[in-house]
């Protein structure tokens, strides 16, 4: 673990020919190397520096700014209950506590067997559903107690794999763009590229 | 080179209710400060693109549309603008803006560094609310955290400004820091265990607005009120930065850069930021030594410089003038370099004399080929051309100035390289090539000659098309020093001639080379750019006599000394056994010179040969002046005294000569600088009071233009250009020598103002019609080299180059600095590294082996490099490359085998 594997590098690399400037494909891989992970390793930071030619500081400066990047390692499944205002009004605080007994962590644990980290997060954009939750980024509405150790149950028997993947998985979709429709690497302008690269290149091989 | 003024439209605008005019497109903050109306800020820095991060500088613009509060380092004043600082809206805002900044702010001022020169402390006093409304706990950090070896982090003082990360990002192009986290949580950070290890990580700490960057060689050291500071320059290379040196009660503290336009604007390395550290080392010779009973001990200056001046006199008598030689002097200030030549070629007669130890390039290329300055290589658009080492490594600042110049003014660079260096991801064409092809592909280039093989044949086509203009401006040095300084002389002998109106920028390296080399510290060369014997008649007039014939240079110096040829050798402040590319043969002429004088600040293991050791002032502990790698001559000043009793340089060379009888003629450093004026040509008009005045800020390139020198007379001026337009130049590239830049100064005849010593030396010359004033020394091709034979199918040819850290005087003596000199370690291309089997079952190290001797050092992989070559920097700890090479060899060509077994 820890740099992208050989499948995913082959997968970086074409999500990288999707892009004009190799660093706009910078977040895509941040998700690619959390999905092979479950989190951000400093490894995979350094791989992808590598794959999109800037210093490893510059992606942590990056992924540090989105808190769905993970930088600690996580639980299979990320609890987030939201707590703010509306779902506050209707039990959220206590949703979170029930969610604290029963997983046994607080606010921002995570569980001895790995399977949870629990969260409490600022409103989630689904106030008309309070008090709600998600794992692993997907709802769960007007949640009641039972209901959260219900999720904690199915969650851990398995019994919700089709619908809420391990955490890192963004969709089991996966985008495909053909060869032909990516707009490829283009070089900067003003700039062409130095000569000697594609020599040193062949001459390595 | 185009002299039309820059076409720049000005714009009108009102400022607090004044009209007032600007460039068009300046920005707000800038035309505001030009018309003395300063705008507090933080983020905005001159040499820096603006951001708008702080606020601080917010004030009502009115852009026709009604005031609104607008940042102002932001926006480029419009014509009919209406900019009021001082508005009531204006004023809450800094009041809101500032007590917002400090909301987190520590407020530590007095156990900050920064206290005292604080913006933030400053424009809180000056603009602040006074006090704040914020109760709650401040946030709080572990503090501080070093982000590299020399600078430290305090996260709570930091106002999230983003300089010192644009600057790593924009400027010195190392992105190693950068805004982590987000809100209030935003920090700055590297990445864990990569630290910002980059050569100019110094500045941040200068330009951070807080004492959120601080610098561990001054942490704690003293309050800005209690330094004292003199403007002066850095002479830890030849670029020459303008810098302020700072003490307080006689030691030296640190470093700041002066923002001068011609040279570094207000930036500066590392090395040459925290070496002050070796003004004061540990080891610093405090007095002189003389060897008693076969060891150095301590002596008084009467007993050494007897024991000097009787080496001499007795070399004088034995052996005659030739047995004397003089190593070294690119230490020194012009002034004690000029003592210097006036004492080995004017009293003791010898020419065998070289400030160079065989690391550089011949003085008649240096100081003959036409000149380019630093704004010439950097301009905007142009195209220059690279025939030198790694920029970032041996000149750091002047790598700065020429990745400004292509990142952002379109300038563009073709590097001819054995090596991928500093510069190369910036090159619009980098070829690699094999030592001792450098002429053959600058051929190939200008001239449509034939490439060597193995140089890319697409990259000569690309390169072909940049240089096609007629204007070219060439950097000049020895990337390898493992091939002879033939190598790029022949290179610049093949630009000429494609290129007659070339102009060349000398990278040689050492501090003041080129001020030492101008004062005839070389063979073959008189003061002020002369010729031996285009100057023998005007210098005989001043000195009464000068060498006979040119003499050697540092290699024959030492092969002649091996040969028992010489009697006494001068090390000035040289140290051969460590400095010249041939461990060898340094080591065979030290033992094979009778005696050896040592003018020195510390020991070293060539001063350990040495008879008699002298102990010299060095930098900060004298005034004077030195010498750029342009000609720029500026003042270094001096700010605290020398250890014990050691002297200046050129008091040394004074009391010797007096000890033989003879008589310098000064008594001081203006009597010197009286002096060079008047009798080296190239500095004739560069009076102490032109020295003196503001202007010297920026320093002077020498020789002065023509229209610089008001006071000339006009006969004489006509005919000092008489004789200059008639070099008496023989060689083919004589055309190159109608450039301005390298242009024969006009005679003059300074001003009244002169000292009585200068008078005495002029007499003979101003009242008679004595010899004329020589002309400068122009450039003369020599016979094109044999191209070196090709390498064998088992060889690798080798590049010796050198890192910024290294094991020399000055970093090895400051302790912050010393470690970072990275251990030697063998480049090969990934071919050669597989072939060599590196990696391979546990093995890590090589044996290198050349004509010369062997060395064992760990080798990696190195797609930049050239085919069939193999690099080691020079000076290392670990493996020293001297031992591998041949002064006498073209280029040196290696075997290179695996060492089973992997570690030593
Ligand atoms: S450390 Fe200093 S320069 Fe860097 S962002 Fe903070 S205040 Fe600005
Ligand atoms: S680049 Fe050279 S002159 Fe400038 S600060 Fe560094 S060492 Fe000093
Ligand atoms: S407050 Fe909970 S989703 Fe908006
Ligand atoms: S100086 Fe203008 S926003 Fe900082």
């Amino acid at each position: 673990m820890a740099r992208l594997s050989r499948d995913n590098l082959a997968l970086a690399q074409e999500i990288l020919a999707r892009y004009p400037r190799p660093k706009s494909a910078l977040i895509p891989l941040l998700h690619l190397a959390q999905e092979q992970d479950g989190w951000l390793t400093e490894d995979a930071m350094e791989h992808l520096a590598e794959l999109v030619g800037v210093t490893p500081a510059e992606v942590l400066g990056t992924a540090s700014f989105y808190e769905m990047f993970k930088r600690r390692p996580v639980g299979t499944y990320v609890i987030n209950v939201c707590t703010d205002i509306a779902c506050s009004l209707v039990g959220g605080d206590e949703l979170l506590e029930h969610a604290e007994e029963t997983l046994g962590v607080r606010d921002g644990g995570t569980t001895a067997d790995g399977m949870f980290t629990l969260q409490g997060v600022q409103c989630i954009a689904a106030c008309t559903e309070a008090p709600c939750l998600q794992a692993n980024y997907r709802y769960a509405h007007r949640v009641s107690h039972d209901e959260f150790d219900q999720l904690v149950d199915d969650l851990r028997a398995g019994r919700k794999d089709a619908e809420i993947p391990r955490h890192g998985v963004l969709a089991r979709v996966r985008q495909t763009i053909p060869a032909e429709r990516a707009a490829g690497a283009i070089v900067p302008e003003g700039q062409s590229e130095p000569a000697w690269l594609a020599a040193a290149e062949s001459d390595a091989s | 080179m185009s002299d039309t003024p820059p076409q720049t439209e000005t714009v009108t605008f009102t400022l607090n209710g004044k009209a007032v005019e600007a460039e068009k497109g300046e920005l707000v903050i800038k035309a505001a400060e030009r018309a003395g109306v300063y705008i507090p800020h933080f983020c905005y820095h001159p040499r820096m693109k603006p951001v708008g991060m702080c606020r601080m500088c917010i004030v009502d613009i009115d852009s026709g549309r009604g005031p609104a509060l607008q940042p102002s380092c932001m926006i480029e004043v419009a014509p009919d603008m209406v900019v009021n600082t001082e508005s009531e809206g204006t004023k809450k805002a800094q009041d809101g803006v500032l007590e917002f900044l400090l909301l987190n702010h520590p407020l530590d001022c007095p156990v900050c560094d920064k206290g005292g020169e604080c913006p933030l402390q400053d424009q809180t006093i000056a603009y602040g609310p006074g006090e704040s409304r914020f109760v709650e706990e401040k946030r709080h950090h572990a503090k501080p955290i070093a982000i590299s070896q020399n600078v430290y982090l305090d996260r709570e003082r930091c106002i999230l400004c983003d300089r010192c990360t644009r600057f790593a990002k924009e400027v010195a192009g190392d992105p190693l820091i950068h805004f982590t986290e987000r809100g209030s949580s935003t920090e700055i950070a590297t990445f864990p265990d990569d630290p910002f290890s980059s050569y100019f990580s110094g500045n941040t700490v200068q330009i951070c607005p807080v004492g959120a960057l601080t610098a561990r060689p001054y942490r704690f050291k003293a309050r800005p009120w209690d330094l004292v500071e003199n403007e002066s320059t850095c002479t830890s290379c030849s670029v020459g930065c303008r810098v302020s040196v700072q003490t307080s009660r006689d030691r030296v503290l640190r470093y700041q850069g002066v923002d001068v336009d011609p040279v570094n604007w207000s930036w500066l390395c590392d090395k040459g930021r925290f070496d002050f550290e070796a003004v004061h080392g540990d080891e610093r010779l405090g007095a002189p030594l003389l060897r008693r009973d076969g060891a150095l001990a301590d002596a008084s200056w009467n007993e050494a410089l007897g024991a000097a001046a009787g080496h001499l006199r007795t070399a004088l008598e034995t052996g005659g003038r030739g047995s004397i030689a003089v190593i070294g002097g690119a230490r020194l200030t012009n002034e004690s370099a000029y003592a210097w030549a006036k004492l080995a070629k004017g009293v003791l007669g010898t020419d065998h004399v070289d400030a160079q130890l065989g690391d550089g390039l011949p003085a008649a290329a240096v100081l003959g080929l036409p000149r380019a300055t630093v704004d010439d290589v950097c301009a905007p658009g142009g195209t220059v051309l690279l025939v030198a080492p790694d920029l970032k490594e041996e000149l750091p600042v002047l790598y700065l100035r020429l990745r400004h110049a292509v990142v952002s003014d379109g300038a563009r660079v073709v590097e001819l390289s054995p090596t991928a260096t500093g510069i190369t991801p910036h090159a619009a064409v980098s070829l690699r090539h094999r030592p001792g092809e450098t002429a053959a592909v600058v051929r190939a280039l200008l001239a449509g000659g034939e490439a060597p093989a193995g140089v890319d044949p697409d990259a000569v086509a690309a390169a072909r098309d940049l240089l096609a203009g007629d204007d070219l401006t060439v950097v000049l040095g020895r990337s390898s020093l493992a091939e002879s300084a033939a190598g790029p002389v022949a290179a610049a002998a093949a630009v000429l001639e494609a290129r007659p109106g070339a102009r060349f920028l000398s990278a040689l390296r050492r501090a003041n080379v080129h001020g030492a080399l101008d004062l005839g510290l070389a063979p073959g060369v008189l003061p002020g750019r002369v010729a031996l014997d285009d100057g023998r008649d005007w210098f005989t007039s001043h000195w009464g006599s000068v060498p006979a014939a040119a003499g050697l240079d540092t290699a024959g110096i030492l092969a002649a000394a091996a040969d028992g040829r010489i009697e006494t050798l001068v090390l000035l402040g040289a140290d051969p056994l460590a400095d010249f590319p041939d461990a060898d043969l340094a080591r065979r002429g030290l033992e094979g010179a009778r005696s050896v004088i040592s003018v020195d600040l510390y020991r070293n293991a060539s001063n350990e040969h040495a008879d008699v050791v002298l102990a010299a002032a060095g930098y900060a502990e004298v005034d004077g002046t030195t010498t750029n790698l342009e000609g720029r001559v500026s003042r270094v000043s001096q700010r605290v005294n020398p250890p014990g009793t050691a002297r200046a340089d050129w008091i040394i060379a004074a009391e010797l000569a007096f000890r033989l009888g003879e008589d310098l003629g000064v008594e001081s450093v203006a009597d010197l600088w009286a002096e060079i004026e008047q009798v080296a040509p190239a500095f004739a008009g560069l009076t102490a009071d032109r020295l003196a005045s503001a202007a010297a800020t920026d320093g002077f390139v020498v020789p002065l233009p023509a229209e610089a020198a008001p006071e000339a007379e006009p006969d004489e001026a006509a005919e000092g250009d008489g004789d200059a337009g008639e070099p008496g130049v023989t060689q083919p590239t004589a055309e190159a020598v109608s450039e301005p830049a390298d242009a024969p100064a006009t005679e003059i005849v300074a001003g009244a103002d002169e000292d009585a010593a200068a008078d005495d030396v002029e007499d003979a010359a101003a009242d008679e019609p004595g010899p004329d004033r020589p002309a400068l020394l122009s450039f003369a091709a020599g016979a094109p080299g044999e191209a070196p034979a090709a390498t064998d199918a088992y060889s690798l040819r080798l590049v010796v180059n050198r890192r910024l850290y290294d094991r020399g005087t000055l970093v090895a003596h400051s302790p912050s600095l010393a470690d970072l000199a990275p251990p030697a370690v063998v480049h090969l291309t990934p071919k050669d590294h597989d072939r060599i089997g590196v990696g391979v079952a546990g093995v890590t190290e090589v044996r290198i082996r050349s004509a010369r001797g062997d060395v064992i050092v760990p080798a990696v992989a190195d797609k930049g490099l050239a085919p069939g070559t193999a690099a080691l920097a020079f000076r290392q700890p670990g493996a020293d490359a001297a031992t591998l090479l041949d002064a006498a060899a073209p280029v040196t060509d290696v075997r290179i085998e695996s060492v089973e077994g992997g570690g030593s």
